[in-house]
């Protein structure tokens, strides 16, 4: 595992290392490293503040509880985004217990993968909106998505999991996860089209 | 020429670049020729870019001091039995 550029900041092997004799020091450092992607994580698959934070304590927690045995193969973050999805998703199935959620659905097909607008985007749509807009218009995006393709979504190019990982993580297919990426990522470039086409060019003249 | 169809179908493998030459350059010979598809294309790889450089949020002051108290209390309990 490399060690980190930043001065003063012990190498994770080391933490986890440290944080399984009883550290506590340590495994409040792997807190800190992660407790902001774990929150968001879990946001963006309940959809509920107060789940979220439920799910971001619970993982940590599991995460003390098991330190022992996590082997150290898999990276120490990969093995903590799979407790935080694996709690997330409990959550989330919990709140639509009148509704089975969709998480395992057939393979989808590919049908819709129609686009409906098609125009070019400005050079540099970020620099258009604040920080704090932009992430109101991503988040808000991702949580039209439906729960099977937003927890591909969010696993794979928010937390930048691999298809194998995402795919274990989920207990669904390589296929499942690369149609639903693929339905996912056109879903939400067709959303951010809206914010983002270039000014005037309403009646492209693409179609 | 591929149809529109068939280009979007591979289209995640050709922007995470895990297809092979031949349909490679395939699928590149048909968003030259397709205004729509190169516009797609464009525009799913900026969307796919746009959520890779978004950053977390800083967790909530309240929050984070629930989950550190959190840990430290079921911390302290393992302790006391281990005594």
């Amino acid at each position: 595992m490399p060690a980190t550029t930043e001065a003063g900041v012990f190498d994770e092997s080391e933490l986890v290392a440290k944080a399984r004799t009883g550290d506590l020091e340590a495994f409040n450092a792997l807190i800190k490293r992660y407790e902001r992607k774990i929150y968001r994580l879990a946001k963006h698959i309940t959809q509920n503040d107060e789940d979220a934070e439920d799910v971001l304590q619970e993982t940590f927690l599991k995460a003390y509880e098991h330190l022992k045995d996590f082997q150290g193969q898999s990276k120490f973050y990969t093995w903590i985004v799979r407790i935080g999805v694996n709690e997330s998703l409990m959550k989330l199935r919990k709140r639509r217990s009148d509704r089975t959620v969709p998480l395992d659905e057939p393979v989808d097909t590919g049908e819709d993968t129609v686009a409906r607008e098609i125009a070019v985007w400005e050079e540099n749509p970020e620099q258009r909106y604040s920080r704090e807009e932009m992430g109101k218009i991503l988040d808000e995006a991702v949580d039209t998505l439906r729960p099977a393709f937003r927890t591909v979504f969010v696993l794979r190019d928010i937390e930048e999991l691999s298809t194998e990982e995402t795919a274990e993580a989920l207990n669904i297919s390589v296929p499942a996860v690369k149609s639903r990426l693929l339905r996912a990522r056109l879903q939400l470039r067709e959303k951010l089209t809206r914010f983002f086409k270039r000014k005037g060019d309403d009646v492209f003249a693409y179609l | 020429m591929l149809t529109c169809k068939e280009f979007l179908v591979e289209l995640n493998e050709y922007l995470d670049e895990t297809v092979d030459v031949e349909l490679r350059r395939r699928l590149e010979a048909h968003v030259t020729e397709c205004p729509n598809c190169f516009v797609i294309c464009d525009t799913t790889k900026k969307t796919i870019q746009i959520y890779k450089g978004m950053q977390p949020q800083v967790l909530p002051a309240d929050v984070e001091a629930r989950l550190l108290k959190a840990v430290a209390r079921r911390a302290a309990a393992h302790k006391s039995q281990q005594v």
